[in-house]
């Protein structure tokens, strides 16, 4: 029998707020234990909850960004169950009036080679609601710590349909919504910050059988590509558990990245009654049209829909818009160059290849390279006038890595202009026909290549500042009049 | 009126404050004095710390020797429920889970109080987490009525009631989710006044049923309670159910608003289970509103019998999540037998929260549970919204409704601890009050022949307790109960 998988992923994403979701402490990471605490994140006796509006601005914006629905009215609900990172023992999150209803994440599989676009989708969303992230216990031989800097941290909680069918799929999609974050300022989605952080219901049916089998819900999953691992191997045991004549029992189990298993955490007779109810000390939010408006015309392009307008406006590869478009700040880098240099293919080539490799080969960010989009345009224009060659506009991009200096200064300061006075190079050509009989005569003989034999002391005499095409050309003329 | 500091209005000390006739530390002194000699019989105080008491007072009256006193309550002892928090005091709820908890900030109202220059005066016994109605489910001690120390002071803030009737505080904070603060004036003979819900900040306060607990004021007289109210009432950014209302002076209002008025009383109200003497003494004073020229007229609460029945599924789920922190992982009691996560919960909760306090989680936990609530908790609030309407209703006709506070006058300690239902019947005629989210007030009405002090409830509209203190102040001109004092 061939089995299908069916994938759910529930993703939480840290809203990048300054302040915490119910109080003004900041948020962050890395900070010493506890210091980024106070009364109300310490759930001490007597304090209450305050709503903080940004957060609720990130998930309604978040919502409009994945084309959900967003409810006029949400309220928010306690979900009761004792744990020690948590200081109220009980979790305020909505669970019947989510702030976001419907959507889709759009994805993008793997195309058939790299320079070829592989296949769109769209994974319906059932719900995007908001909550308070938990603290972090820290377990040791002698004992379990509690760090309460991450409690109280607006978390996202972001539920698709059970509606992905492979590995690669749930992988897609977690890039794609990933880049979605990013893209509207939302969170950084660093998972081993554990800003964005995943859970996967899997199960399998028969192909053709519509009814869903029984889920087995996968937690751990740390990294974008443990999500996949993690999924591909809970599948491939679901399978071979069925093919064996098995049970598939519904219950968590927690994958290990490293060591590539998985092991049952609880099933579901352990499952907890939460205890929903709306929170009596927080108001429901009306969300009104005026307030939507605004937050719709903070929303940034799509990063599909830029890499189709990239595509079109730009006429440039698909290799190059697949490495552009992922980075927010990279396409506005290119777009700036492209707009200044007017030549997006050239700019994106020096971007993609050349910037990418030095910022990588320094380890430092865009940010911080004192390399602007005005450098590669200006460097985009010099080579295109010919006014400098390929190999000198590569040691000039070095340097201006190196220092931030202007192509234009560079070409100067170090006189890389290209050779263009004919009557020198026509020189030089005669001069190197003259040394090199034996390539005359294979020439001659009919051996095209054998010109090549004259040009590396044609270059050698221009100290490399000669254009290959222009030595080219005045070589078959001298040799065709010989 | 007595000569003693101790049991004048804050309006009388405060003219003599500000006249320098008294210094505030003489007051404080007389406070302190009277405590000493007479805690032991009431037993009001679960702590006070005189030293920090002293130095408020001496701050005041440096403040008014610069010229910087800020108004009536600027050096006034005023005692605090050990349920609302002060910096650096303890915070215990009358509860051996937090007996030794400190709190580190201030309650909304308690920095409100400071900067109204008022001495936060000690931490003033409750039944444990505010549930109860006798003070009998303290955890540290019963405090008594002043009237007869027999008797209980009501609940849950009869340490604030009994400490004002007994002379150990000039006025008192209390909290009421039930008639927590209406109930203990009624039966120690003082004021008593909840707030519409959302009109005094909660931030601060240990809550026990968020949705209906309100922080009010205790006061000799209608004019103390109206300065206090004045001090504590306003928006607060840190309680997002808190209103934002304009709040008026509600002192200078009293002498504004004359009547007559419209009174209600609601025929529910008058039913079986009313103490004779307490009837007669409400009759009386729906007698006197007529003299004044007020209507009288009857109307109806038809689901007032509905009330108590939707205050505990209400207050027990809330109150249960409320408690859940309580669970001796970061402060509060921790067993000293815990081995685990798990077990430092169950052994600390067993053994930290009292009889009373476990039956009402172990109740809300039942009707939140998966299964039942839609028959409790949503069935229950849907109700709560028709008791709301009742009153609204009668709005229409009338300005503030006429009740007893109490059905009976104070009963005997032990009386009724070992029958929850009996004692939760006593809040019957102040519980939809907190349901309704309106404003209520108690004060006295005369005495029963055993000497006990009766209370009159006066049920105002939301925001409009510049009508209702006014409607009290109209009785209390009238009638002298608020100048007795037990004899101690």
């Amino acid at each position: 029998m061939k089995y299908e998988a069916v994938i759910g992923l529930e993703v939480h994403v840290q809203i990048k707020t300054r302040s915490k979701i119910f109080s003004r402490v900041a948020t962050g990471y890395g900070a010493e234990p506890n210091t980024l605490t106070d009364p109300v994140v310490l759930g001490l006796p007597g304090v209450l909850p305050v709503m903080n509006k940004a957060a609720l601005d990130a998930v309604i914006k978040s919502g409009l960004m994945l084309g959900c629905e967003i409810a006029p009215v949400c309220k928010w609900d306690r979900k009761n169950y004792f744990y020690p990172d948590m200081p109220k023992n009980y979790q305020i999150s909505q669970y019947d009036q989510p702030i976001c209803l419907g959507g889709s994440v759009e994805i993008e599989l793997p195309g058939p080679a790299r320079n070829v676009m592989g296949e769109h989708k769209k994974i319906p969303l059932t719900r995007i609601h908001l909550e308070e992230d938990v603290g972090k216990l820290n377990h040791s031989a002698t004992g379990s710590l509690i760090d309460y800097n991450r409690a109280g941290t607006p978390l996202m909680e972001i539920v698709s349909e059970p509606a992905m069918h492979t590995a690669e799929e749930a992988y897609a999609y977690l890039t794609s919504l990933r880049q979605t974050m990013i893209y509207g300022g939302i969170s950084d989605c660093d998972m081993e910050k554990g800003q964005l952080r995943c859970d996967a219901n899997i199960s399998i049916r028969p192909v053709g059988e519509t009814k869903l089998g029984t889920k087995v819900e996968l937690k751990n999953l740390n990294s974008i590509s443990f999500v996949r691992d993690g999924i591909a191997h809970e599948i491939k045991r679901q399978v071979s558990l069925a093919e064996s004549g098995g049970t598939i029992v519904q219950e968590t189990r927690d994958y290990d990245g490293q060591t590539g298993a998985s092991q049952s955490l609880r099933s579901k007779e352990m499952a907890h009654d939460y205890r929903y109810f709306p929170d009596p000390d927080l108001m429901p939010v009306k969300v009104d049209e005026a307030w939507k408006q605004k937050l719709r015309a903070e929303c940034p392009e799509q990063p599909f829909a830029k890499q189709e307008r990239f595509l079109k406006e730009y006429q440039i590869p698909y290799t190059i818009t697949s490495v552009l478009v992922p980075e927010r700040d990279l396409s506005d880098f290119f777009e700036e160059a492209a707009k200044i240099a007017g030549k997006p293919q050239a700019a994106g080539n020096w971007i993609v290849n050349d910037l990418l490799r030095e910022l990588g080969n320094a380890k430092i960010s865009l940010a911080e390279s004192k390399v602007k989009p005005a450098h590669i345009a200006a460097l985009v224009k010099l080579v295109e006038a010919g006014t400098i060659l390929n190999n000198a506009a590569r040691e000039v991009f070095i340097d201006m890595f190196a220092t931030g200096e202007m192509p234009d200064a560079n070409v100067a300061r170090k006189g890389l202009k290209a050779e263009t006075n004919t009557a020198e190079l026509e020189q030089w050509c005669r001069e190197a026909i003259a040394g090199n009989s034996k390539a005359l005569a294979d020439f001659k003989g009919g051996k095209d290549s054998a010109i090549n034999g004259f040009k590396g002391p044609v270059m050698k005499a221009a100290k490399g500042k000669a254009d290959p095409k222009l030595v080219d050309e005045t070589l078959r003329r001298l040799l065709a009049s010989m | 009126m007595s000569s003693e500091l101790f049991f004048q209005p804050v309006t009388d000390l405060a003219a003599q404050l500000a006249a320098k006739k008294i210094s505030s530390v003489e007051l404080m002194q007389a406070v302190l004095a009277r405590t000493k000699a007479v805690d032991a019989k009431v037993q009001a105080f679960n702590s006070f710390d005189e030293a920090d008491a002293l130095a408020q007072a001496r701050a005041s009256d440096a403040r008014r020797a610069a010229g910087q006193a800020s108004g009536p309550l600027d050096g006034i002892p005023v005692g605090i429920k050990d349920v609302i928090s002060v910096a650096g005091q303890p915070l215990t709820a009358s509860s051996k889970m937090l007996a030794n908890f400190v709190s580190p900030y201030d309650a909304t109202v308690t920095r409100k109080l400071k900067d109204a220059g008022a001495i936060c005066w000690g931490r003033l016994n409750l039944d444990e987490f505010a549930m109860g109605s006798s003070t009998e489910n303290s955890a540290f001690k019963t405090t008594s009525n002043p009237w007869d120390l027999t008797r209980v002071p009501g609940g849950s803030s009869g340490g604030s009631a009994a400490a004002l009737a007994a002379g150990e505080a000039i006025a008192s904070l209390g909290s009421d989710t039930g008639g927590s603060i209406r109930q203990p004036a009624a039966l120690c003979g003082v004021v008593g006044l909840k707030p519409t819900y959302g009109l005094v900040s909660r931030y601060g306060l240990i809550a026990f049923a968020s949705s209906l607990d309100q922080i009010g004021p205790f006061g000799r007289t209608v004019e103390d309670a109206a300065v206090l109210l004045g001090a504590i009432a306003g928006h607060d950014a840190n309680d997002s159910t808190s209103f934002k209302a304009e709040i008026p002076d509600y002192r200078a209002e009293l002498a504004k608003r004359k009547g007559p008025w419209k009174l209600g009383i609601a025929k529910e109200y008058f039913a079986e289970g009313i103490d004779p003497e307490v009837n007669a003494a409400v009759q009386a004073a729906i007698a006197y509103y007529k003299k004044l020229g007020c209507e009288i007229r009857e109307i109806s609460l038809p689901h007032t019998k509905y009330a108590v029945g939707v205050y505990y599924i209400i207050a027990t789920a809330e109150c249960s999540s409320n408690l859940a922190r309580y669970d001796g992982i970061r402060y509060g009691h921790r067993s000293k037998d815990a081995t685990d996560a798990l077990d430092i919960y169950f052994k600390s909760r067993a053994e930290g929260f009292g009889a009373e306090v476990k039956r009402r989680i172990i109740l809300g936990t039942y009707v939140l549970s998966s299964g039942y609530y839609d028959a409790y908790y949503l069935r229950a609030q849907k109700v709560r919204t028709l008791i709301r309407r009742d009153f609204l209703n009668a709005y229409q006709e009338v300005d503030a409704i006429l009740t007893p506070t109490s059905p009976t006058p104070a009963f005997k300690k032990g009386e009724k601890a070992a029958d929850p239902l009996a004692m939760y019947l006593s809040d019957i005629y102040t519980i939809g009050v907190n349901l309704a989210g309106l404003p209520g007030i108690s004060l006295p009405c005369g005495f029963s022949k055993s000497g006990l002090p009766i209370g009159l409830q006066i049920i105002g509209q939301p925001f409009k307790e510049a009508d209702l203190l006014a409607i009290a102040r109209a009785y209390e001109q009238g009638h002298d109960w608020h100048t007795k004092h037990p004899t101690l």
